[in-house]
């Protein structure tokens, strides 16, 4: 018999992975707003086609670090940051780094659907035509290609030239994911996507996440562990400031390394 | 009280009604031992009858178990200690069941005299009812080193399982009208080694519980 009673040492394999299949490495990143100390020392790699979920109780900084990503974070005035954060390896905080190019490729779902006053046709047309596409064949064709893309083409079709305002929360929030899809990112975030949807929309978006991943690289804030478990494939515990844990989703939920994340997975805090 | 107090209290519950199971099943060994050394086949029929009231303890513990699932959906260590209480609850069912086949044994023998090997069995039964009694009180404990070592324990038992069914083939070699009973006994030093396998993957299940992973303590 030859059973170790050693602590195991939790396999991570994030550092083994090929650089190019990295999008994000996040390097020592720390953020303030004003003297709050909002990200400390944050290190992770997101990789690419892959779902990381970042889970954590309210005020742990995770919806501050997805705006980090795509640099949203900077339109809070006393926001200070230290540390890299390299989009396919180069800093998205060199001065040189235009924050356009940078959300042309990282598009972004927020928690409460928020289409434009427009019709769902020009909801997604707009980025498009933003970036000087005119020929309205092609914008045609992205339009269809994006509601397709976001599962959500045969619902509305035939109401392309209604206001969006007139459908279903959930369908609107196809209709912003939709709208990200069209200007063909490269990572998609998405801020507590189905916060304010019901459980068949909710389903709807979590299904679209797991076909979309083919294509993206998704980036998720959730409240909803079981949303966690069941879509992404790694995970990330925020607290007060600090990833805790990052690993396979499977092993966070099934045997987490850090008490911490135990105690918040298993609801005994936050 | 907040819905993870009442988790807990009903996790409490599956442990009190598992450590429940364990006493009947280890006693039900106990007894269709004493049913077979003392030829009492009113009580091997009472153990026989008896059986259905572990099934029943068995079948209350997953039904507590799959709704405790189905509400709560728990993860990590409430998950694993909900699933090893599941799997540990159907190996006491087992023992139970070997119990019930050593009292159809024992009733089967009637009166004849016991085959001198018997002195063999009796030792096997004393370590498997160590066993399983200790395996309880190191998965109460969460004691994962007591485990292992009570899961040790098996090798000493396999070991007298080989000797007994050695002893009982010569005997039915020396006496071939007696070759019934030495079946039967064979069949109980089975019933014993496997109950004492049974310790063993207990003590697994705890290990998977604590660390979350799964060890082969058999090999």
């Amino acid at each position: 018999m030859t059973v170790s009673l050693m602590n195991n040492t939790v396999a991570n394999d994030q550092n083994t992975a090929a650089s190019s299949n990295i999008v994000y490495e996040t390097k020592q990143m720390n953020l303030w707003y004003g003297a709050n100390h909002a990200l400390k020392n944050i290190d992770m790699k997101i990789m690419e086609n892959e779902v990381t979920a970042i889970i954590g109780p309210s005020g742990c900084g995770k919806s501050t670090y997805i705006k980090t990503l795509n640099r949203m974070v900077e339109l809070v005035p006393s926001v200070k940051t230290s540390g890299e954060i390299l989009y396919r390896e180069r800093n998205i905080f060199d001065k040189d780094y235009r924050v356009e190019e940078l959300r042309t490729r990282v598009g972004m779902v927020f928690q409460k659907p928020n289409p434009f006053p427009k019709s769902i046709y020009d909801n997604i047309a707009y980025g498009p035509r933003i970036h000087g596409i005119k020929n309205k064949k092609i914008l045609d064709e992205i339009v269809e290609k994006s509601l397709r893309g976001a599962a959500i083409w045969d619902e509305v079709k035939d109401r392309l030239n209604e206001n969006a305002y007139g459908i279903s929360g959930g369908q609107q929030q196809r209709i912003c994911i939709a709208r990200a899809l069209a200007i063909e990112p490269d990572v998609i975030l998405m801020d507590e996507p189905t916060s304010a949807l019901d459980p068949i929309s909710t389903l709807k978006v979590e299904e679209l996440v797991q076909e979309l991943k083919k294509d993206y690289s998704i980036i998720i804030v959730t409240h909803n562990m079981q949303q966690a478990s069941r879509i992404s494939d790694k995970t990330a515990f925020f607290l007060n400031g600090e990833v805790v844990e990052f690993d396979k989703t499977d092993s966070i939920f099934s045997n987490p390394a850090d008490k911490r994340t135990e105690d918040y997975i298993s609801g005994r805090f936050g | 009280m907040s819905i993870r107090e009442r988790f807990d209290l009903e996790l409490n519950e599956t442990q009190e009604q598992l450590i429940e199971m364990s006493d009947y099943a280890i006693a039900a060994l106990n007894r269709s031992m004493d049913a077979l050394m003392n030829h009492d086949i009113d009580t091997a029929l009472e153990i026989i009858e008896d059986d259905a009231a572990l099934n029943r303890m068995e079948e209350e513990i997953n039904q507590h178990v799959i709704l405790m699932i189905a509400k709560q959906s728990p993860v990590a260590t409430d998950l694993r200690r909900l699933v090893v209480t599941l799997k540990v609850a159907a190996d006491l069912e087992r023992v139970g069941d070997y119990a019930v086949n050593i009292a159809k044994e024992t009733i089967r023998i009637g009166k004849q005299e016991h085959l001198p090997p018997i002195t063999l069995l009796q030792e096997m039964h004393e370590m498997a009812s160590k066993m399983l009694h200790q395996v309880i009180e190191a998965f109460i404990a969460e004691d994962i080193i007591k485990a292992k070592e009570i899961a040790e324990i098996d090798d000493q038992v396999d070991d007298l399982y080989g000797q007994a069914i050695r002893q009982l083939m010569r005997s039915g070699a020396e006496d071939p009208e007696r070759m019934n009973q030495v079946t039967q006994l064979a069949f109980i030093c089975r019933y014993l080694e496997r109950s004492a396998d049974y310790a063993t993957n207990i003590a697994e299940q705890l290990f998977y519980l604590v660390r979350g992973k799964r060890y082969d303590l058999n090999s």
